[in-house]
């Protein structure tokens, strides 16, 4: 992009701004430490993730994301006047994070998470904004309306909202620490880690009383993150969870699935005392999750099946203990992705791989290749309940039919 | 005609082990880098899934990862009175093909040479006097030393996690290791293999002759580490399915696994696969490069301009790419003037084939480096003057495979097929080892490299003409180290052994040794060497050349550890070169 152009659309913006008479301080676009303080907002935020197509151009949208209403297509938000957000003001923008609502007062869905980022400050609001105008415009119109009958209505939205959306501020909680109370922010607005992390009601809204209790998005599990010893973070320390938001890695997990994206992108360039605070609030929020049932005994006809192929397939690089080994296969006994009620990630990731993230501390990215060509529904189901209840784990078995139906759906989705 | 693309500081071909650390190396200082690879990208997850890399019929038989010859080969005969003939199907030795190069496919013996084998000329006249060199010999000293190199082996050793046993630490000997070998700063980085029955026998029956042995430097590592760039390796698994094949454990070093997953996430760094490079662009005096031509797949050419060129090929493609640009002057018998292809040497094979009674080895529970070794008659360790020959041989009991296709050793005088032919395999699978003698070959005036007058590649450019046979010296060496062999092996309780000798001229058709040395040799006189004791052109400056083809001679060893610690002293030079571009040795 030119200079040129650029300066074009930031007097137009600022035209804009001064034309709508803003009623509040509006952050100066050209202010470096704004901009470089929204810059690690928006990493904060992920909004790579939805806003880039892999190989793309950095936040120029199109990426299709994958809802149970249909396909919606994420918008342009570089300052782009004809097809991003170059025309928008700063109340513009504020706006579309609070209210989920575009200039004019059209709907946006919640597949953008306005409902977390309606907790951001409008000052963070602000330097995220002067960040994004102070990147290159990329002329990249995307199709906005690819939902199909009736969600294709946006007016809908608003009987959405007026059941599931609570606009509102932040609001830290004066009996507990600064640094809990940081993570609170961090987690409950722009980290937006519940729309994963928390299960979706009929009508795709977070089922807030279930808050971080685990989801299954796109085929993976994605666990419990509440503070419960058995599927959720109990076992995990403090530095646990911030070694692994910065490097990808903790003594028992490896990032992968849509976390690796999440530790990629945003995670592992955040500053440690973010990380930390992140962590600090998720171990002290409390715990909810289900009581962990017996281990199926050893004599189980399913464990002895599964032992066999868990030995002669798994074992040369989980070890027959389940133990792993640092920093390249996961530990399998107590890793709460294997005794998650949900047995998604554990059967995707034998049927067709996955591969951990790459990050500054730990490039290597190890990935576990697909076994999905020489094992069947039963031979896995049966390693997958061998490897939920051995070596003191211990969850619900996993059925055949469970691994076919999953099968379907990820087939040829390696990694 | 070239399309001309944007100028990048460093031009780099060929990315194996020696251009992926440079290309990380300097891509990490803020250098503009381009690697330039002409086969594909290889990535361990992606390309050695574990359920298929065991593939013997795939990889081992059909040469799924190496060269083909169809995109580039040899001619070759054995010496110049002789026509030179193609190499239709790689036999002697397998060049790799793609991103990693022969650092995917090695076996992994990671040695350091003997502080002996670089001045190796000198200490022998010294020794025993000049009448001791053999007939046509163009021995040299190399032009740095083992003190020289000692850090740059270290830090080799440390990207690699090299599993292994010191024998000297800064001159004090370390018992279990090589008492031989020149003093380093530290031990290895990893403790060594997990040994198997054979090479315990081997262990104890050599002991108890005086000799020294020690469990072998292995790049098959022994227990999880992380590098310096970070990277992590796992433990080795033993499934034996290591030279010819990418690791699919993570286990094994190779670019793939030591550098590679950092060298990707350096933003000024990129690789471009599928490109042959055609020749280096020298500037109209011929005194600097300016870049390099290559042809991608589909066939299109590009000028690539650049400001320093690193030619990191396999050894032999090194040799080639001088010659087709222009770099140096070829080497003539004839005459024994010129340098580029001068000093072609290979490596020798000999040794005992010990066959047991009762024993129980489970070859199949190996790896490419797993073994014990001794170099009680490696390099100078003993008196050479009664034998009449230069040089020497690191000798090993190992297993590197017991693999089904390949592997079914049978005494001499069984059948090649038939129900005998099974009786005698099954019989002799678990029963048998080797005491094997890697040597050295010492560079003649008749071995060596140039472009063929006749056979051209699809790129319509000449082949590499190979000119080479042992000589006399090497095969005395070898027959005296297979004797060496087969008094181990009945000290090793054999029943029976067989001595494997070497005798009549090289044979291109057998697999020996991927070892090829020499042809860009480094020196201190660029009258008798293509490079400068930095790796540096003595023609061209900024053209640096890495790999064993900057080898004066060969060594009882791998070459692997030694191109690694080259590769680290040379790119010390290279930032000194960029500091002030000019020759860092005046002639």
């Amino acid at each position: 992009m030119t200079g040129l152009r650029r300066a074009t659309t930031l007097c137009g913006a600022l035209a804009l701004v001064l034309l709508v008479g803003a009623e509040r301080a509006i952050a100066d676009p050209d202010t470096f430490t704004d901009v470089e303080r929204g810059k690690a907002l928006a990493t904060a935020g992920d909004c790579t993730a939805c806003h880039t197509v892999p190989g793309g151009r950095r936040f120029a949208g199109g990426l299709a994301l994958q809802t149970p209403f249909g396909v919606i297509m994420t918008p342009n938000i570089t300052p782009d006047n004809a097809t991003g957000i170059g025309s928008w003001s700063a109340d513009d923008f504020a706006r579309a994070m609070h209210e989920g609502r575009r200039p004019g007062g059209t709907f946006l869905y919640p597949a953008f998470p306005y409902p977390y980022y309606t907790r951001v400050t409008r000052k963070d609001l602000d330097a995220i904004y002067a960040y994004l105008r102070s990147l290159a415009p990329v002329d990249n119109r995307v199709n906005r309306n690819t939902l199909p009958f009736p969600f294709n209505i946006r007016l809908s939205m608003v009987g959405w909202n007026a059941l599931f959306f609570k606009p509102g501020a932040f609001v830290p909680d004066p009996k507990r620490s600064d640094e809990f109370n940081r993570g609170a922010y961090l987690v409950e607005g722009l980290g937006h880690c519940g729309a994963c992390h928390t299960p979706f009601n009929a009508f795709g809204a977070g089922k807030n009383e279930r808050y971080l209790e685990g989801n299954q998005i796109d085929n993976w599990t994605v666990p419990n993150i509440t503070n419960d010893p058995h599927v959720g973070l109990g076992k995990w320390s403090v530095d646990d969870i911030v070694q692994y938001l910065k490097t990808g890695q903790s003594r028992t997990s490896l990032a992968s699935g849509p976390m690796k994206d999440v530790v990629e992108n945003s995670t592992s360039k955040m500053p440690d005392a973010d990380l930390k605070a992140i962590a600090v609030y998720l171990k002290e929020r409390g715990a909810a999750g289900p009581s962990a049932p017996a281990p199926l005994p050893e004599t189980d006809a399913r464990m002895q099946v599964g032992q066999a192929i868990f030995v002669d397939s798994c074992a040369a690089c989980h070890t027959r203990a389940g133990a792993g080994v640092e920093h390249m296969f996961p530990k399998l006994a107590g890793n709460v992705i294997a005794t998650q009620d949900d047995p998604a990630s554990l059967i995707r990731i034998v049927i067709a791989g996955g591969r951990a993230a790459s990050t500054d501390e730990r490039p290597t990215a190890p990935a576990m290749p697909s076994l999905g060509f020489r094992l069947s529904d039963e031979q896995i189901a049966a390693v997958v309940t061998y490897v939920r209840n051995s070596w003191g784990n211990a969850a619900s078995p996993v059925s055949a039919e469970t691994v076919k139906a999953l099968r379907g759906r990820v087939a040829g989705a390696g990694d | 005609m070239a399309r001309r693309l944007p100028r990048k500081d460093v031009v780099i071909v060929g990315l194996g082990w020696t251009g992926s650390i440079l290309a990380y190396e300097l891509s990490r200082s803020g250098l503009e880098v381009v690697a330039l690879e002409r086969g594909p990208w290889r990535d361990t997850a992606s390309d050695f899934n574990i359920g298929t890399a065991a593939d013997e019929l795939r990889y081992a038989v059909r040469h799924d990862i190496f060269l083909r010859p169809k995109q580039e080969t040899l001619t070759m005969r054995n010496n110049p009175s002789q026509t030179a003939l193609p190499i239709r199907k790689w036999g002697s030795f397998l060049p790799g093909n793609g991103v990693g190069g022969a650092g995917v496919h090695w076996n992994g013996q990671t040695w350091r040479f003997l502080p002996d084998d670089f001045r190796i000329r000198s200490h022998m006249i010294e020794r025993y006097g000049e009448a001791i060199l053999p007939e046509g010999n163009q021995i040299q000293d190399w032009p740095v030393s083992y003190e020289d190199l000692e850090p740059h082996y270290d830090k080799f050793e440390r990207v690699a996690g090299i599993s292994g046993k010191a024998g000297n630490i800064k001159g004090e000997v370390q018992p279990g290791g090589n008492p031989f070998e020149g003093a380093r700063e530290r031990d290895y980085p990893t403790p060594p293999m997990r040994q198997g029955y054979a090479q315990e026998l081997f262990t104890k029956a050599a002991s108890g002759m005086g000799l020294h042995p020690f469990p072998r430097p292995s790049a098959n590592i022994s227990i999880a580490y992380t590098n310096p760039y970070g990277c992590s390796m796992a433990p080795c698994t033993y499934c034996g399915f290591c030279e010819r094949f990418g690791c699919a454990n993570y286990s094994k070093a190779s670019p793939q696994t030591c550098v590679l997953p950092a060298l990707v996430r350096e933003p000024t760094f990129e690789a471009r696969t599928e490109c042959e490079v055609m020749h280096v662009n020298l500037s109209g005096d011929g005194k600097m490069a300016t870049g390099v031509t290559y042809v991608d797949a589909s066939g299109e050419e590009w000028e690539q301009p650049g400001d320093l060129v690193l030619i990191c090929a396999y050894s032999l493609f090194n040799v080639r790419l001088l010659l087709l640009s222009g770099i140096g002057r070829p080497f003539d018998p004839a005459t024994g003037e010129g340098v580029v292809g001068r000093n072609y040497a290979y490596q020798t094979g000999s040794g005992s084939t010990a066959f047991f009674e009762d024993a129980k080895f489970n070859p199949f529970a190996a790896a490419g480096s797993l073994g014990a070794a001794l170099d009680d008659y490696n390099s100078d360790n003993f008196d050479h003057g009664p034998h009449g020959f230069v040089g020497g041989a690191n000798i090993t009991c190992a297993y590197t495979n017991g693999r089904p296709i390949l592997y079914h050793p049978t005494p001499r005088g069984t059948p090649t097929w038939g129900s005998a032919w099974k009786k005698a395999v099954h019989d002799t699978y678990q029963r048998v080892t080797t005491v094997g003698a890697q040597g050295s070959v010492m560079s003649y005036r008749n071995n060596y490299l140039d472009l063929d007058p006749t056979y051209k590649d699809p790129l319509g450019r000449p082949l590499m003409r190979m000119t080479f046979d042992y000589q006399d010296n090497e095969r005395k060496m070898a027959n005296w180290m297979a004797d060496r062999c087969d008094e181990i092996a009945k000290a090793m309780g054999a029943k029976t052994t067989q001595i494997g000798r070497l005798v009549g001229p090289w044979s291109v058709v057998p697999y020996q040794t991927t070892h090829n040395t020499g042809g860009t040799i480094m020196g201190s006189d660029p009258r008798t060497s293509v490079l400068n004791r930095y790796l540096q052109s003595w023609d061209v400056p900024n053209v640096f050349v890495t790999g064993a083809s900057a080898f004066p001679q060969n060594a009882g060893y791998n070459p692997t550890g030694t191109v690694g610690a080259l590769t680290y002293w040379a790119l010390d030079a290279i930032f000194d070169y960029l500091k002030s571009p000019a020759p860092l040795v005046q002639p």
